[in-house]
């Protein structure tokens, strides 16, 4: 079965990032296939490569960033909300004059169309927010 | 059809669980995640309108095990009827349902 | 599982609005997403429960809190095919509002001369059971 994921919070805040990445673990680890994590509002703060927590906590970004790798899981941040809140890769950085990407590996930047394809494609979304 | 209704709130907090429980049809289901499970320990305000719901509505009620252990919460202080399940359960319990519904 | 048409799969969407703008983002990328998901020709529904009938309330006045006032941009949602509105009526009743305290959001009906018809449906909250039965997709933020 196709799953989609939305994820509205940011990492750390709330616990919605950690049960997204527990349940998407846990669905490939079952065979099924997870199309797409869509991050929205607060929730693009999981892609950014500029966090460094405690090592003695978990690594949000950077498990994200590994499952992506190993399941090629398309993780995708919302524009406009990356716009709003200073997430930019290489395309967005230039664009604007800013000096940086800071979009962690395995993350990539897109539309809010993202969201909607993953809708129609996947055959169940899953939602984790505030 | 059927729903999987996800509740991520404490009933003390916030109304998720009472709109939710009020929006559901006989066999829907409805998981507790995250503060959620703390409206599920038995003899409390929140649990018995659980009980209640188990009874009269035609829904199964389930509890995410993890935040439930995280929480301090037991299993055998569980709500007669409500079901724990691991994430592997709560991927089922997506599947096995025609759509998946947060109540955020 | 939706129905497979020219160009692609139509399924049926919901977007569950359960609270009032301004306090949090939520209410306004609800909108956003709506506004997107118009391009893809699905088959979009909105409800409006608990606080989110706060949502299309009239009268919204932001002058003094330093954010937009985005409730004419319901007003849009006509023009892009987007004409069903449920709002719950116990959600409205608990809140001490009627239907009359709503803004008056229509559409023009092309299958009816373009006659001017609200899209604001008053349901139940199990005619709004029902209506969450009827969906491929439910999108809550």
């Amino acid at each position: 079965m196709k799953f989609g994921i939305l994820v509205n919070e940011g990492p750390y805040q709330h616990q919605a990032s950690d049960s997204a990445y527990l349940f998407v673990k846990a669905a490939l680890e079952k065979g099924h296939e997870v199309t797409r994590v869509f991050f929205y509002h607060d929730g693009v703060y999981n892609g950014t490569s500029y966090s460094v927590p405690p090592l003695d906590d978990r690594q949000i970004t950077k498990q994200w960033s590994e499952l992506a790798k190993e399941y090629d899981v398309d993780l995708v941040l919302c524009v406009a909300a990356c716009q709003r809140r200073g997430m930019m890769d290489d395309g967005e950085a230039e664009r604007h004059g800013k000096g940086a990407n800071n979009v962690a590996e395995g993350f990539r930047i897109s539309g809010l169309g993202q969201l909607i394809e993953t809708g129609i494609q996947s055959d169940r979304l899953v939602t984790f927010g505030d | 059809m059927s729903i999987l209704h996800t509740v991520n709130k404490s009933a003390y907090e916030r109304n998720a669980l009472d709109s939710c429980l009020g929006h559901t049809k006989p066999g829907d289901s409805v998981l507790l995640i995250e503060d959620g499970v703390i409206s599920a320990r038995a003899g409390s305000v929140a649990g018995d309108k659980l009980a209640a719901a188990l009874g009269e509505t035609g829904v199964s009620i389930y509890a995410l095990g993890a935040d439930m252990a995280a929480r301090g919460i037991p299993e055998d202080k569980l709500v007669d009827g409500v079901k724990v399940v691991d994430y592997a359960g709560f991927v089922d319990l997506a599947a096995e349902n025609d759509a998946v519904e947060a109540w955020l | 599982m939706g129905d497979m048409s020219e160009g692609g799969t139509t399924k049926k969407f919901l977007y569950l609005n359960r609270k009032a703008s301004y306090g949090t983002v939520y209410a306004l990328e609800s909108l956003e997403v709506v506004l997107i998901a118009a391009a893809f020709e699905q088959d979009v529904s909105l409800a409006f429960i608990d606080d989110g009938v706060y949502q299309i309330i009239k009268g919204q006045d932001t002058k003094g809190i330093g954010m937009k006032n985005f409730s004419p941009t319901f007003n849009a949602l006509g023009d892009y095919d987007i004409n069903k509105l449920y709002v719950e009526k116990e959600s409205l009743d608990e809140r001490g509002l009627t239907e009359d305290d709503l803004m008056p959001l229509v559409y023009e009906d092309e299958d009816d001369d373009w006659a001017e018809k609200p899209s604001i449906k008053i349901v139940n909250r199990a005619e709004m059971a029902d209506l969450m039965q009827d969906q491929d997709v439910i999108l809550s933020f």
